[in-house]
Protein backbone atom coordinates (compact mmCIF):
# COMPACT_ATOMS: atom_id res chain seq x y z
CA UNK A 1 0.00 0.00 0.00
CA UNK A 2 1.19 3.15 -0.66
CA UNK A 3 2.24 5.73 1.70
CA UNK A 4 -0.31 8.46 2.73
CA UNK A 5 0.48 11.96 0.99
CA UNK A 6 0.88 14.67 3.17
CA UNK A 7 -1.72 17.12 0.75
CA UNK A 8 -4.63 15.50 -1.14
CA UNK A 9 -5.51 18.69 -2.73
CA UNK A 10 -3.04 21.17 -3.54
CA UNK A 11 -3.44 24.68 -5.38
CA UNK A 12 -6.95 22.91 -6.17
CA UNK A 13 -5.90 20.18 -7.62
CA UNK A 14 -6.30 16.69 -6.63
CA UNK A 15 -2.80 14.24 -6.97
CA UNK A 16 -3.68 13.20 -10.40
CA UNK A 17 -4.74 16.86 -11.64
CA UNK A 18 -8.23 16.80 -11.26
CA UNK A 19 -10.34 19.08 -10.22
CA UNK A 20 -12.41 18.73 -6.80
CA UNK A 21 -15.57 18.46 -8.62
CA UNK A 22 -14.30 16.23 -11.83
CA UNK A 23 -14.79 12.45 -12.64
CA UNK A 24 -11.48 9.95 -13.89
CA UNK A 25 -11.70 9.15 -17.38
CA UNK A 26 -14.03 6.48 -18.16
CA UNK A 27 -14.13 4.07 -21.10
CA UNK A 28 -16.96 1.73 -21.97
CA UNK A 29 -17.72 -1.24 -24.43
CA UNK A 30 -20.87 -2.37 -24.69
CA UNK A 31 -21.32 -5.93 -26.17
CA UNK A 32 -18.63 -7.47 -25.22
CA UNK A 33 -19.37 -11.21 -23.98
CA UNK A 34 -20.88 -14.20 -26.93
CA UNK A 35 -22.58 -15.94 -24.52
CA UNK A 36 -24.18 -13.34 -22.05
CA UNK A 37 -27.71 -11.86 -23.10
CA UNK A 38 -26.10 -8.33 -22.58
CA UNK A 39 -22.47 -7.44 -21.04
CA UNK A 40 -20.13 -4.35 -20.74
CA UNK A 41 -16.66 -4.00 -19.85
CA UNK A 42 -15.99 -0.43 -17.96
CA UNK A 43 -12.81 1.11 -17.36
CA UNK A 44 -12.50 3.96 -14.75
CA UNK A 45 -9.78 5.48 -13.57
CA UNK A 46 -7.70 2.03 -12.77
CA UNK A 47 -10.45 0.05 -12.34
CA UNK A 48 -11.57 -2.30 -14.75
CA UNK A 49 -14.84 -4.67 -14.92
CA UNK A 50 -16.96 -6.60 -16.55
CA UNK A 51 -20.76 -7.17 -15.97
CA UNK A 52 -22.69 -9.59 -18.37
CA UNK A 53 -26.85 -10.54 -17.85
CA UNK A 54 -27.99 -13.55 -17.94
CA UNK A 55 -31.68 -13.74 -17.94
CA UNK A 56 -35.06 -13.70 -17.76
CA UNK A 57 -34.35 -17.34 -17.32
CA UNK A 58 -35.62 -20.27 -15.17
CA UNK A 59 -34.89 -20.08 -11.44
CA UNK A 60 -33.71 -23.13 -9.60
CA UNK A 61 -34.23 -24.19 -7.37
CA UNK A 62 -38.10 -24.09 -8.36
CA UNK A 63 -38.78 -22.90 -4.16
CA UNK A 64 -37.25 -19.86 -5.14
CA UNK A 65 -39.42 -18.48 -7.87
CA UNK A 66 -41.42 -15.80 -7.36
CA UNK A 67 -45.53 -16.11 -8.86
CA UNK A 68 -46.01 -13.05 -9.61
CA UNK A 69 -42.48 -11.27 -10.57
CA UNK A 70 -38.45 -12.08 -11.70
CA UNK A 71 -35.46 -12.27 -9.25
CA UNK A 72 -32.74 -10.12 -9.52
CA UNK A 73 -29.84 -11.65 -8.69
CA UNK A 74 -26.39 -9.78 -8.49
CA UNK A 75 -23.09 -11.41 -7.47
CA UNK A 76 -20.27 -9.11 -7.48
CA UNK A 77 -16.67 -11.18 -7.28
CA UNK A 78 -13.25 -9.41 -7.21
CA UNK A 79 -10.27 -11.37 -8.97
CA UNK A 80 -7.82 -12.60 -7.05
CA UNK A 81 -5.44 -10.31 -9.07
CA UNK A 82 -7.80 -7.47 -9.18
CA UNK A 83 -5.70 -6.21 -5.37
CA UNK A 84 -2.13 -5.54 -4.43
CA UNK A 85 -2.55 -8.47 -2.35
CA UNK A 86 -3.77 -11.09 -3.68
CA UNK A 87 -7.53 -12.05 -2.39
CA UNK A 88 -9.17 -15.33 -1.52
CA UNK A 89 -11.09 -16.86 -4.32
CA UNK A 90 -14.98 -17.02 -3.83
CA UNK A 91 -17.46 -14.48 -1.75
CA UNK A 92 -16.31 -12.53 1.55
CA UNK A 93 -18.08 -10.81 3.72
CA UNK A 94 -17.63 -7.69 1.42
CA UNK A 95 -18.63 -9.10 -1.48
CA UNK A 96 -21.92 -10.50 -0.35
CA UNK A 97 -22.78 -7.48 1.26
CA UNK A 98 -21.84 -5.49 -1.81
CA UNK A 99 -23.96 -8.14 -3.60
CA UNK A 100 -26.72 -7.38 -1.39
CA UNK A 101 -26.98 -3.55 -1.91
CA UNK A 102 -26.52 -3.79 -5.33
CA UNK A 103 -28.97 -6.03 -6.34
CA UNK A 104 -30.85 -3.36 -4.31
CA UNK A 105 -30.02 -0.82 -6.87
CA UNK A 106 -31.50 -2.42 -9.87
CA UNK A 107 -34.68 -3.69 -7.98
CA UNK A 108 -36.56 -0.30 -7.99
CA UNK A 109 -35.90 0.05 -11.77
CA UNK A 110 -36.37 -3.37 -12.94
CA UNK A 111 -40.18 -4.33 -14.36
CA UNK A 112 -39.72 -7.88 -12.54
CA UNK A 113 -43.70 -8.12 -13.20
CA UNK A 114 -43.31 -8.91 -16.48
CA UNK A 115 -41.19 -12.11 -16.26
CA UNK A 116 -42.84 -14.37 -13.47
CA UNK A 117 -41.15 -17.03 -12.34
CA UNK A 118 -37.67 -16.04 -13.81
CA UNK A 119 -34.48 -15.14 -12.41
CA UNK A 120 -32.44 -12.16 -13.89
CA UNK A 121 -28.67 -12.22 -13.51
CA UNK A 122 -25.82 -9.85 -13.22
CA UNK A 123 -22.81 -10.75 -12.95
CA UNK A 124 -19.77 -8.47 -11.80
CA UNK A 125 -16.43 -9.30 -12.03
CA UNK A 126 -13.80 -6.97 -11.03
CA UNK A 127 -10.66 -7.37 -12.21
CA UNK A 128 -8.83 -4.46 -11.71
CA UNK A 129 -9.49 -3.06 -8.48
CA UNK A 130 -8.64 0.81 -7.73
CA UNK A 131 -10.93 2.34 -5.30
CA UNK A 132 -15.10 2.77 -6.38
CA UNK A 133 -14.82 -1.07 -7.81
CA UNK A 134 -18.86 -1.17 -6.31
CA UNK A 135 -19.94 2.16 -8.25
CA UNK A 136 -17.85 0.92 -11.70
CA UNK A 137 -19.37 -2.71 -11.33
CA UNK A 138 -23.17 -0.78 -11.04
CA UNK A 139 -22.58 1.45 -14.21
CA UNK A 140 -21.58 -1.66 -15.93
CA UNK A 141 -24.37 -3.69 -14.91
CA UNK A 142 -26.81 -0.90 -15.70
CA UNK A 143 -25.77 -0.81 -19.39
CA UNK A 144 -25.63 -4.75 -19.76
CA UNK A 145 -28.85 -5.17 -18.47
CA UNK A 146 -29.88 -2.83 -20.81
CA UNK A 147 -28.07 -4.44 -23.58
CA UNK A 148 -30.14 -7.51 -22.44
CA UNK A 149 -32.76 -5.54 -23.22
CA UNK A 150 -34.21 -6.05 -20.26
CA UNK A 151 -37.63 -4.02 -19.32
CA UNK A 152 -36.07 -0.86 -17.15
CA UNK A 153 -37.60 2.68 -15.46
CA UNK A 154 -34.17 4.05 -16.37
CA UNK A 155 -30.66 3.18 -16.08
CA UNK A 156 -28.75 3.28 -12.71
CA UNK A 157 -26.04 6.04 -12.08
CA UNK A 158 -23.13 5.71 -9.44
CA UNK A 159 -20.40 7.80 -8.34
CA UNK A 160 -18.93 8.26 -4.94
CA UNK A 161 -18.20 10.97 -3.16
CA UNK A 162 -15.88 11.89 -0.18
CA UNK A 163 -13.70 14.17 1.86
CA UNK A 164 -10.34 14.37 1.84
CA UNK A 165 -8.14 16.95 3.09
CA UNK A 166 -11.50 18.56 4.75
CA UNK A 167 -12.69 19.17 1.17
CA UNK A 168 -15.72 17.28 0.00
CA UNK A 169 -14.98 15.85 -3.58
CA UNK A 170 -15.89 13.75 -6.41
CA UNK A 171 -14.79 10.10 -7.39
CA UNK A 172 -11.96 9.23 -5.05
CA UNK A 173 -9.12 8.05 -6.13
CA UNK A 174 -7.17 4.88 -4.45
CA UNK A 175 -4.95 6.72 -2.27
CA UNK A 176 -7.87 9.51 -1.35
CA UNK A 177 -10.33 6.06 -0.66
CA UNK A 178 -7.37 4.99 1.93
CA UNK A 179 -6.39 7.83 3.71
CA UNK A 180 -9.34 9.91 3.22
CA UNK A 181 -12.30 11.20 5.74
CA UNK A 182 -14.88 9.38 4.39
CA UNK A 183 -16.03 7.64 1.21
CA UNK A 184 -20.42 8.17 0.10
CA UNK A 185 -21.12 5.51 -2.58
CA UNK A 186 -24.19 6.39 -4.08
CA UNK A 187 -26.55 5.14 -7.14
CA UNK A 188 -29.93 6.96 -8.55
CA UNK A 189 -31.74 6.91 -11.45
CA UNK A 190 -31.68 10.04 -13.94
CA UNK A 191 -35.21 10.65 -12.18
CA UNK A 192 -33.24 11.66 -9.01
CA UNK A 193 -34.44 8.10 -7.36
CA UNK A 194 -31.45 7.27 -5.02
CA UNK A 195 -31.44 3.28 -5.21
CA UNK A 196 -27.70 2.68 -3.34
CA UNK A 197 -26.75 4.91 -0.38
CA UNK A 198 -23.83 3.62 1.57
CA UNK A 199 -21.42 5.96 3.93
CA UNK A 200 -18.45 5.47 5.78
CA UNK A 201 -16.38 7.81 7.58
CA UNK A 202 -16.74 10.86 9.39
CA UNK A 203 -19.49 13.85 8.46
CA UNK A 204 -20.85 16.66 9.80
CA UNK A 205 -24.75 16.62 8.34
CA UNK A 206 -24.14 19.78 6.57
CA UNK A 207 -21.20 17.86 4.74
CA UNK A 208 -23.49 15.13 3.93
CA UNK A 209 -25.73 17.52 2.34
CA UNK A 210 -23.08 18.89 0.27
CA UNK A 211 -21.72 15.15 -0.65
CA UNK A 212 -25.57 14.64 -1.60
CA UNK A 213 -25.30 17.71 -3.80
CA UNK A 214 -21.73 16.33 -5.67
CA UNK A 215 -23.24 12.85 -5.65
CA UNK A 216 -25.64 14.22 -7.83
CA UNK A 217 -23.47 16.18 -10.70
CA UNK A 218 -21.33 13.17 -10.70
CA UNK A 219 -23.98 10.64 -11.48
CA UNK A 220 -25.57 13.23 -13.63
CA UNK A 221 -22.05 12.54 -15.83
CA UNK A 222 -22.28 8.61 -15.33
CA UNK A 223 -25.64 9.29 -17.19
CA UNK A 224 -24.94 11.03 -20.11
CA UNK A 225 -21.52 8.97 -20.87
CA UNK A 226 -23.57 5.53 -20.60
CA UNK A 227 -26.11 7.05 -22.89
CA UNK A 228 -23.53 7.95 -24.98
CA UNK A 229 -22.25 4.56 -25.02
CA UNK A 230 -26.22 2.94 -26.04
CA UNK A 231 -26.22 5.11 -28.98
CA UNK A 232 -23.17 4.51 -30.09
CA UNK A 233 -23.50 0.97 -29.81
CA UNK A 234 -26.94 0.31 -31.34
CA UNK A 235 -26.78 3.21 -33.84
CA UNK A 236 -23.52 1.31 -35.57
CA UNK A 237 -25.75 -2.07 -34.85
CA UNK A 238 -28.52 -0.80 -37.02
CA UNK A 239 -26.62 0.63 -39.48
CA UNK A 240 -24.94 -2.41 -39.94
CA UNK A 241 -28.13 -4.19 -40.46
CA UNK A 242 -29.10 -1.56 -43.32
CA UNK A 243 -25.95 -2.51 -45.13
CA UNK A 244 -27.17 -6.29 -44.54
CA UNK A 245 -29.96 -5.73 -46.72
CA UNK A 246 -27.85 -4.80 -49.61
CA UNK A 247 -26.85 -8.76 -51.76
CA UNK A 248 -24.19 -10.40 -50.12
CA UNK A 249 -20.66 -10.58 -52.04
CA UNK A 250 -20.26 -13.85 -53.78
CA UNK A 251 -18.64 -16.55 -51.96
CA UNK A 252 -19.48 -14.90 -48.89
CA UNK A 253 -21.46 -17.36 -46.21
CA UNK A 254 -24.89 -15.85 -45.33
CA UNK A 255 -24.54 -15.11 -41.26
CA UNK A 256 -25.15 -12.22 -38.23
CA UNK A 257 -21.90 -9.51 -39.65
CA UNK A 258 -20.97 -9.40 -36.26
CA UNK A 259 -19.67 -12.84 -36.08
CA UNK B 1 -48.43 -17.97 -2.54
CA UNK B 2 -50.58 -17.93 0.46
CA UNK B 3 -47.74 -15.90 2.34
CA UNK B 4 -47.73 -13.56 -0.85
CA UNK B 5 -51.65 -13.23 0.00
CA UNK B 6 -51.12 -12.70 3.61
CA UNK B 7 -48.83 -9.84 2.76
CA UNK B 8 -50.60 -8.23 0.17
CA UNK B 9 -53.35 -8.25 2.72
CA UNK B 10 -51.03 -6.73 5.66
CA UNK B 11 -49.64 -4.30 3.34
CA UNK B 12 -52.46 -2.70 2.48
CA UNK B 13 -53.53 -2.67 6.47
CA UNK B 14 -50.50 -1.23 6.86
CA UNK B 15 -51.00 1.38 4.46
CA UNK B 16 -54.70 2.27 5.69
CA UNK B 17 -53.43 3.19 8.25
CA UNK B 18 -50.35 4.91 7.65
CA UNK B 19 -52.76 7.47 5.73
CA UNK B 20 -54.87 8.23 9.17
CA UNK B 21 -51.07 8.36 10.60
CA UNK B 22 -51.33 5.27 12.76
CA UNK B 23 -49.36 2.36 13.54
CA UNK B 24 -50.73 -1.12 14.19
CA UNK B 25 -49.00 -0.83 17.26
CA UNK B 26 -50.40 2.81 18.18
CA UNK B 27 -46.82 4.45 18.16
CA UNK B 28 -46.04 7.55 16.67
CA UNK B 29 -44.04 7.35 13.47
CA UNK B 30 -41.00 8.74 15.15
CA UNK B 31 -41.68 6.79 18.71
CA UNK B 32 -39.38 3.82 19.35
CA UNK B 33 -40.98 0.76 21.64
CA UNK B 34 -39.88 0.75 24.91
CA UNK B 35 -35.89 0.29 25.34
CA UNK B 36 -33.64 -1.59 27.95
CA UNK B 37 -30.37 -1.94 28.10
CA UNK B 38 -28.37 -4.59 30.94
CA UNK B 39 -24.67 -4.79 31.08
CA UNK B 40 -22.64 -7.03 32.74
CA UNK B 41 -24.79 -9.86 31.93
CA UNK B 42 -22.94 -12.88 30.73
CA UNK B 43 -19.85 -13.90 33.13
CA UNK B 44 -17.78 -15.31 30.68
CA UNK B 45 -17.56 -12.89 28.31
CA UNK B 46 -15.32 -9.60 29.36
CA UNK B 47 -18.47 -7.25 28.42
CA UNK B 48 -21.77 -7.91 27.55
CA UNK B 49 -24.95 -6.16 26.76
CA UNK B 50 -28.75 -7.59 26.65
CA UNK B 51 -30.81 -4.94 24.73
CA UNK B 52 -34.81 -5.38 24.93
CA UNK B 53 -36.60 -3.40 22.04
CA UNK B 54 -40.23 -4.35 22.25
CA UNK B 55 -40.30 -7.93 22.17
CA UNK B 56 -36.93 -7.94 20.36
CA UNK B 57 -34.03 -9.08 22.28
CA UNK B 58 -30.53 -9.90 21.91
CA UNK B 59 -27.18 -10.56 23.09
CA UNK B 60 -24.23 -8.69 22.77
CA UNK B 61 -20.92 -10.22 23.61
CA UNK B 62 -17.14 -8.71 23.80
CA UNK B 63 -14.22 -11.10 23.81
CA UNK B 64 -11.09 -9.82 24.09
CA UNK B 65 -7.79 -11.76 23.86
CA UNK B 66 -4.10 -10.96 22.66
CA UNK B 67 -3.23 -11.86 18.87
CA UNK B 68 -1.36 -10.87 15.67
CA UNK B 69 -2.57 -7.52 13.78
CA UNK B 70 -3.15 -7.13 10.53
CA UNK B 71 0.21 -6.63 8.17
CA UNK B 72 -1.30 -3.22 6.90
CA UNK B 73 -2.07 -1.67 10.64
CA UNK B 74 0.62 -3.75 12.55
CA UNK B 75 0.18 -0.90 15.83
CA UNK B 76 -3.32 -1.14 15.72
CA UNK B 77 -5.65 -3.71 17.62
CA UNK B 78 -8.33 -5.33 15.78
CA UNK B 79 -11.99 -5.11 15.97
CA UNK B 80 -13.89 -7.89 14.33
CA UNK B 81 -17.86 -8.15 14.58
CA UNK B 82 -20.24 -11.41 13.57
CA UNK B 83 -24.01 -11.27 13.63
CA UNK B 84 -25.59 -14.53 14.05
CA UNK B 85 -29.23 -14.98 13.68
CA UNK B 86 -30.02 -18.27 15.31
CA UNK B 87 -32.59 -20.78 14.51
CA UNK B 88 -34.25 -20.01 17.91
CA UNK B 89 -35.18 -16.43 17.31
CA UNK B 90 -37.69 -16.31 14.40
CA UNK B 91 -39.07 -19.56 12.26
CA UNK B 92 -37.22 -17.85 9.40
CA UNK B 93 -33.75 -18.43 10.29
CA UNK B 94 -31.99 -21.30 9.79
CA UNK B 95 -28.56 -23.16 11.09
CA UNK B 96 -25.75 -22.46 9.12
CA UNK B 97 -22.97 -19.96 7.84
CA UNK B 98 -24.43 -16.55 8.10
CA UNK B 99 -26.07 -15.19 5.09
CA UNK B 100 -26.66 -11.73 3.55
CA UNK B 101 -28.80 -10.47 6.12
CA UNK B 102 -26.68 -11.17 9.46
CA UNK B 103 -23.43 -10.03 7.43
CA UNK B 104 -25.14 -6.86 6.43
CA UNK B 105 -26.02 -6.25 10.21
CA UNK B 106 -22.73 -7.36 11.55
CA UNK B 107 -20.17 -4.41 9.00
CA UNK B 108 -23.26 -1.57 9.20
CA UNK B 109 -22.62 -2.12 13.34
CA UNK B 110 -18.66 -2.69 12.57
CA UNK B 111 -18.69 0.39 10.18
CA UNK B 112 -20.30 2.72 12.96
CA UNK B 113 -18.37 1.90 15.89
CA UNK B 114 -15.27 1.57 13.11
CA UNK B 115 -15.42 4.77 11.81
CA UNK B 116 -16.67 6.81 14.59
CA UNK B 117 -12.82 5.93 16.12
CA UNK B 118 -15.10 5.31 19.37
CA UNK B 119 -12.44 2.61 19.73
CA UNK B 120 -8.84 3.52 20.37
CA UNK B 121 -7.14 0.83 18.17
CA UNK B 122 -3.74 2.29 18.30
CA UNK B 123 -4.48 1.85 22.30
CA UNK B 124 -4.92 -1.47 21.95
CA UNK B 125 -1.34 -2.13 20.41
CA UNK B 126 0.46 -4.20 22.77
CA UNK B 127 3.86 -4.97 20.57
CA UNK B 128 3.86 -3.42 17.37
CA UNK B 129 3.86 -5.63 14.50
CA UNK B 130 3.74 -8.84 17.04
CA UNK B 131 0.62 -8.57 19.73
CA UNK B 132 -2.23 -6.80 19.61
CA UNK B 133 -5.44 -7.08 21.60
CA UNK B 134 -8.50 -8.49 19.17
CA UNK B 135 -11.94 -7.38 19.75
CA UNK B 136 -14.74 -9.68 19.11
CA UNK B 137 -18.51 -8.67 19.24
CA UNK B 138 -20.38 -11.06 19.11
CA UNK B 139 -24.07 -10.52 18.26
CA UNK B 140 -26.97 -13.20 19.18
CA UNK B 141 -30.15 -12.81 18.12
CA UNK B 142 -32.81 -14.71 21.02
CA UNK B 143 -36.42 -13.03 19.40
CA UNK B 144 -36.61 -11.30 16.31
CA UNK B 145 -39.77 -9.01 16.63
CA UNK B 146 -38.73 -6.91 14.59
CA UNK B 147 -35.67 -3.83 14.31
CA UNK B 148 -32.92 -6.08 15.08
CA UNK B 149 -30.02 -3.61 13.67
CA UNK B 150 -30.74 -0.88 16.25
CA UNK B 151 -30.87 -3.11 18.71
CA UNK B 152 -27.64 -4.76 17.88
CA UNK B 153 -25.95 -1.03 17.34
CA UNK B 154 -26.94 -0.06 21.18
CA UNK B 155 -25.72 -3.76 22.98
CA UNK B 156 -22.50 -3.39 20.82
CA UNK B 157 -21.67 0.13 22.05
CA UNK B 158 -23.29 -0.56 25.54
CA UNK B 159 -21.10 -4.20 25.77
CA UNK B 160 -17.79 -2.32 24.53
CA UNK B 161 -18.72 0.61 27.29
CA UNK B 162 -18.57 -1.96 30.52
CA UNK B 163 -15.89 -3.83 28.65
CA UNK B 164 -12.89 -4.67 30.33
CA UNK B 165 -9.26 -5.40 28.98
CA UNK B 166 -8.65 -8.66 30.44
CA UNK B 167 -4.68 -7.87 31.36
CA UNK B 168 -4.23 -10.33 34.32
CA UNK B 169 -5.61 -13.37 32.65
CA UNK B 170 -2.46 -13.00 30.35
CA UNK B 171 0.06 -10.84 33.01
CA UNK B 172 0.34 -7.87 31.81
CA UNK B 173 -1.16 -5.96 34.58
CA UNK B 174 -4.64 -5.71 36.33
CA UNK B 175 -7.73 -5.74 33.87
CA UNK B 176 -8.59 -1.85 32.95
CA UNK B 177 -11.61 -0.55 31.11
CA UNK B 178 -11.89 -0.70 27.02
CA UNK B 179 -10.89 3.01 25.45
CA UNK B 180 -14.15 3.74 24.31
CA UNK B 181 -14.12 7.73 23.58
CA UNK B 182 -17.56 8.08 21.79
CA UNK B 183 -20.85 6.70 21.53
CA UNK B 184 -22.11 5.73 17.96
CA UNK B 185 -25.77 4.67 17.67
CA UNK B 186 -27.75 3.53 14.19
CA UNK B 187 -30.86 4.63 13.57
CA UNK B 188 -32.97 2.80 11.63
CA UNK B 189 -35.68 4.92 9.14
CA UNK B 190 -37.87 2.93 7.40
CA UNK B 191 -40.04 4.42 4.04
CA UNK B 192 -43.71 2.86 3.92
CA UNK B 193 -46.33 4.51 1.84
CA UNK B 194 -44.25 7.63 1.37
CA UNK B 195 -44.19 8.06 5.47
CA UNK B 196 -40.94 8.00 7.69
CA UNK B 197 -41.18 5.76 10.50
CA UNK B 198 -38.75 4.62 13.53
CA UNK B 199 -38.44 1.29 14.77
CA UNK B 200 -40.17 -0.64 12.21
CA UNK B 201 -42.00 -4.07 14.24
CA UNK B 202 -41.58 -7.23 12.48
CA UNK B 203 -44.43 -6.66 10.08
CA UNK B 204 -43.62 -2.88 8.89
CA UNK B 205 -40.25 -4.12 8.17
CA UNK B 206 -41.12 -7.40 6.37
CA UNK B 207 -43.84 -5.27 4.66
CA UNK B 208 -41.98 -1.83 4.18
CA UNK B 209 -38.30 -3.46 3.62
CA UNK B 210 -36.32 -0.09 2.01
CA UNK B 211 -34.64 1.59 4.84
CA UNK B 212 -32.13 4.42 5.74
CA UNK B 213 -29.69 2.94 8.69
CA UNK B 214 -27.72 6.27 9.71
CA UNK B 215 -24.76 6.03 12.51
CA UNK B 216 -24.50 9.23 14.63
CA UNK B 217 -22.08 10.16 16.97
CA UNK B 218 -22.23 12.60 19.93
CA UNK B 219 -21.57 15.77 18.28
CA UNK B 220 -24.23 14.30 15.79
CA UNK B 221 -21.96 13.65 13.19
CA UNK B 222 -22.46 10.73 10.57
CA UNK B 223 -19.76 7.80 10.80
CA UNK B 224 -21.90 5.60 8.49
CA UNK B 225 -24.90 5.24 6.63
CA UNK B 226 -26.69 2.10 4.60
CA UNK B 227 -29.50 2.12 2.47
CA UNK B 228 -31.39 -1.43 2.71
CA UNK B 229 -33.79 -3.01 0.59
CA UNK B 230 -35.44 -3.29 -2.89
CA UNK B 231 -36.94 0.41 -2.99
CA UNK B 232 -35.22 3.68 -3.93
CA UNK B 233 -35.77 6.70 -1.81
CA UNK B 234 -35.70 10.23 -3.00
CA UNK B 235 -33.20 12.53 -1.84
CA UNK B 236 -35.78 14.35 0.49
CA UNK B 237 -36.56 11.21 1.96
CA UNK B 238 -32.75 10.70 2.54
CA UNK B 239 -32.01 14.47 4.41
CA UNK B 240 -35.55 13.68 6.41
CA UNK B 241 -34.44 10.14 7.53
CA UNK B 242 -30.92 11.25 8.39
CA UNK B 243 -32.63 13.86 10.90
CA UNK B 244 -34.77 11.65 12.09
CA UNK B 245 -32.16 9.50 13.21
CA UNK B 246 -29.96 11.92 14.24
CA UNK B 247 -32.74 12.86 17.05
CA UNK B 248 -33.54 9.66 17.79
CA UNK B 249 -29.87 8.66 18.53
CA UNK B 250 -29.34 11.61 20.49
CA UNK B 251 -32.42 10.56 22.59
CA UNK B 252 -31.51 6.71 22.83
CA UNK B 253 -27.29 8.17 23.90
CA UNK B 254 -28.49 10.41 26.64
CA UNK B 255 -30.53 7.90 28.05
CA UNK B 256 -29.34 4.22 27.87
CA UNK B 257 -25.81 4.96 27.07
CA UNK B 258 -24.15 7.75 28.85
CA UNK B 259 -22.86 7.19 32.16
Amino acid sequence: MSEKPEHFIVDGKRLDGRRVDELRPIKIEIGVLGRADGSCYLEWGNNKVLAAVYGPRELHPRHRQKMTRSVVQFRYNMASFSVDERTRPGPSRRSIEISKVSREAFEPVVFTKFFPKTAIDVFVEILQAGAGTRTAGINAASLALADAGIPMRGLVSACAVGKVDGEIVLDLMKEEDNYGEADLPVAMTAGRQITLLQMDGHLTTEEFYRALELAKTGCDQVYELQRQALIEKYSKEYTTEIEDEDPAPAGEPEGDADE
Amino acid sequence: MSDDVMTEIQRDHLFNLILKGEREDGRAFDEFREISIETDVIGTADGSARVKLGKTELLVGVKIQPGEPFPDTPDKGVLITNAELVPLASPEYEAGPPREGAIEIARVVDRGIRESKSLDLEKLCITAGEKVWIIFIDIHVLNNEGNILDAASMGSIAALLTAKLPRAQYGMGDDIPLPVRDIPVAVTVIEFGGALLLDPSLTEGAIASTSLITITNSDGSISGMQKSGSESLTIEQVLQAVDMAKNAAAGIREKFLEV
